[in-house]
């Protein structure tokens, strides 16, 4: 191609269209904020420069004869189960730049194991009956904090009294919690959407790094609002108005380092929010400033349940890394209400692909080990514990929970619920579904009530699909799956991948 | 969004053919009645508003642009229209446009009829992805005075067919 560095050759898609079919209306080149398609006014036809696509539909979706199809760039490099496309790419990448490369969502790596895949539930069948979930009532409810290990009471005649103070709880209609997901990183449309999903479910969604929009406070109650090392959209107000706060240590899509929001993406509403200069990057540090040890961190604690007048239960989010279960106990013993921990799938706005994929640990392995080892320690009540990272579906969710969480934070889905075709340009600011930007011209496309009723429609559905596997399994409360592997069994997993899950092989029975 | 599908779904609906495969290049052109205007980041999809108060139906000299009383809707006569072009200039919004009547020939006006007849609404509702159109039946009556019918009055004589009472 003239005038283009060599790189530029190898790229991965082709826009596909059929001339035939081609009405020439337009609606690809006005719906690519990639610039991939053009009208080219001397041939009178609509063309494509292919190495600007970035197979995100959105023109295939758009298109009303169905004339575009995104395919994958059939000129290949010789196959090498070693030096892949994917390794070759990213050297040309360096060499080009001088730069690391960034990437958006999750770990895509197809050559790292997903245990979720090889594990699966029981049913039940002829020595314990089942129950439908059409007829019979079925409780998804749960609460999550520190429950204690006795709920001390006093008896006379008449009643039962508590002759204890309840640490404050998090009180969830269903296990599912939207993940963080920034104002910045996201469409302010897609926060509402969440937001109001939390709300009418009875659960929570997460503000994430960049505080909490003026017009979201009236979510208040359902919103937990997270502090994390750069501290943006912090100050008192914004505590209050959370129904939980959460400090984000690290994230699975970057365990170790800091949260990143591309200057691009810093408009004038960011700004106001996260209390930073329009255009300027917004890279949290690596490690809060002011938690140096794990002693800190309490101190943190403490600190914020102090500004709250420990109303609020506080939560500690934390990347699965190798020595998570002490981490987790650590924590736990610090004060936390809640720990968070976030698997090496999870997402993000904006990560540096070479610790995307090559950090962390899969968050299957590190719920199994966190609710173990704290089991161990007889201070599994003291805390809740969520399952992060790459909940794909309702049997992930429920996996993890049998795994040992009490809940679980969904954040990709939601995203891909409203349009999302993982396509992980979320770093660009220039999302053609709307859904990772706040660009005038591209915010627009997620319409608000759209969203949330595609957000609520799958929190519905995974609800119910939530219900379907359980009463198949005879249970009918949620937390009677807690912690509960007797009824998983593992599939294609060597003996030490089952000790450290807890779970038996498949064929074994009780 | 800017998207313009609700044109593209305008065209094919008061084409010929109806095919979105051609509608697109039928002789003579068909020219959408809605029609995307942008300035910046705003984007805004216009048609026939349906003024309470229609400086079309006024502009029009020989009563071709006339309303319904119930609905209000404005439509075009396409044997009165003389194809003199007043109802565009008087359009505020610039909505109304031009087609040729497959019977005479002959070019005449032609605007938005929010697709009277159509069994599913207007085309351009059903057309949008984003919810940006929304059709709306409202209880409202027209202010009293407004014409129902331009200047033609003058010319039946005796009878006047235009004003709401």
């Amino acid at each position: 191609m003239l005038y283009q560095p060599i790189v530029t050759n190898f790229y991965d898609f082709r826009v596909v269209r059929d001339q035939d079919r081609c009405i020439q209306c337009q609606a690809c080149v006005t719906q690519c904020s990639f610039e991939a398609n053009f009208w080219d006014p001397d041939r009178k036809i609509i063309d494509s420069i292919h190495s600007k696509c970035v197979g995100c539909h959105r023109c295939e979706a758009f298109c009303p004869t169905d004339a575009i199809s995104i395919q994958l760039n059939p000129s290949a490099f010789r196959p090498h189960g070693y030096w892949s496309k994917r390794e070759i790419r990213n050297i040309y990448l360096n060499a080009e730049t001088g730069a690391i490369g960034l990437t958006g969502m999750g770990n895509d790596m197809q050559t790292q194991p997903t245990y979720f895949d090889r594990m699966l539930f029981d049913a039940c069948q002829v020595t314990n009956p089942s129950i439908d979930p059409l007829r019979e009532p079925m409780e998804l409810r749960t609460y999550m904090g520190n429950r204690g290990r006795e709920v001390p009471v006093s008896k006379d005649a008449s009643k039962v009294e508590l002759s204890t103070q309840l640490s404050p709880l998090m009180k969830l209609d269903i296990p599912i919690i939207f993940g963080p997901m920034s104002f910045g990183s996201i469409n302010l449309n897609v926060q509402k959407a969440l937001a109001a999903t939390a709300q009418a479910y009875g659960t929570y969604w997460s503000t994430g790094e960049g505080g909490l929009h003026r017009s979201l406070y009236k979510y208040g109650p359902n919103t937990i609002v997270q502090v994390a090392s750069g501290r943006f959209g912090v100050h008192e107000e914004y505590l209050k108005a959370g129904g939980a706060i959460e400090i984000k240590i690290g994230q699975g899509a970057k365990p170790g380092i800091g949260g990143h929001l591309p200057g691009e993406k810093v408009l004038e509403e960011i700004s106001k929010t996260r209390m930073i200069p329009v255009g300027s990057d917004a890279i949290s540090p690596a490690p809060h400033h002011d938690i140096y040890s794990i002693e800190d961190l309490r101190q943190l604690i403490y600190a914020l349940k102090e500004a709250t007048r420990y109303e609020k239960p506080v939560s500690v989010k934390v990347a699965a890394v190798h020595n998570i279960a002490a981490i987790a106990s650590g924590i736990a013993r610090a004060g936390a209400d809640v720990i968070v921990v976030d698997g090496f799938r999870g997402g993000t706005g904006a990560t540096p692909t070479i610790v995307r994929e090559h950090t962390g640990i899969p968050i299957e392995l590190a719920i199994a080990v966190v609710d173990e080892r704290l089991r161990q320690e007889g201070i599994r009540e003291n805390v809740g514990l969520v399952a992060a990272g790459g909940i794909r579906s309702a049997a992930d969710a429920l996996k993890a929970i049998a795994l040992g969480a009490d809940a679980v934070y969904v954040a990709t889905a939601a995203l891909i619920a409203v349009g999302c075709t993982m396509c992980q340009q979320c770093h660009t600011g220039r999302c053609a579904w709307g859904i990772t930007t706040n660009d005038p011209y591209l915010a627009k496309r997620q319409n608000p009530e759209i969203a949330t009723e595609r957000v609520s429609n799958m929190l519905r559905a995974w609800q119910i699909e939530m219900k379907e596997v359980l009463g198949s399994m005879g249970l009918n409360a949620i937390e009677s799956l807690r912690g509960n592997r007797e009824r998983l069994r593992a599939v294609g997993m060597t003996k030490e991948e089952m000790e450290v899950l807890g779970l038996k092989m498949a064929g074994i029975g009780m | 969004m800017a998207c313009h599908l609700c044109e593209v779904a305008c065209i094919v609906e008061h084409s010929k053919s109806k095919n979105i495969f051609v509608a697109f290049s039928e002789k003579p052109k068909v020219n959408a009645k809605i029609e995307v205007q942008m300035r910046g980041p705003l984007s805004f999809s216009a048609n026939c508003r349906i003024c309470e108060h229609a400086e079309c139906v006024e502009a029009c000299p020989v009563g071709a642009m006339w309303r319904y009383e119930d609905t209000g809707l404005v439509k075009v006569d396409q044997n009165r229209c003389i194809g003199c072009w007043m109802c565009i200039m008087a359009c505020p919004q610039g909505s109304i446009t031009t087609r040729v009547d497959h019977e005479t020939g002959l070019r005449v006006s032609d605007k938005c009829d929010l697709c009277e007849g159509r069994a599913e609404g207007p085309a351009c509702v059903q057309a949008c992805p984003n919810d940006a159109l929304v059709f709306e039946d409202r209880d409202e009556k027209l202010p009293k005075e407004t014409p129902l019918r331009g200047s033609y009055h003058a010319y039946v004589g005796g009878e006047d067919l235009n004003f709401v009472d």
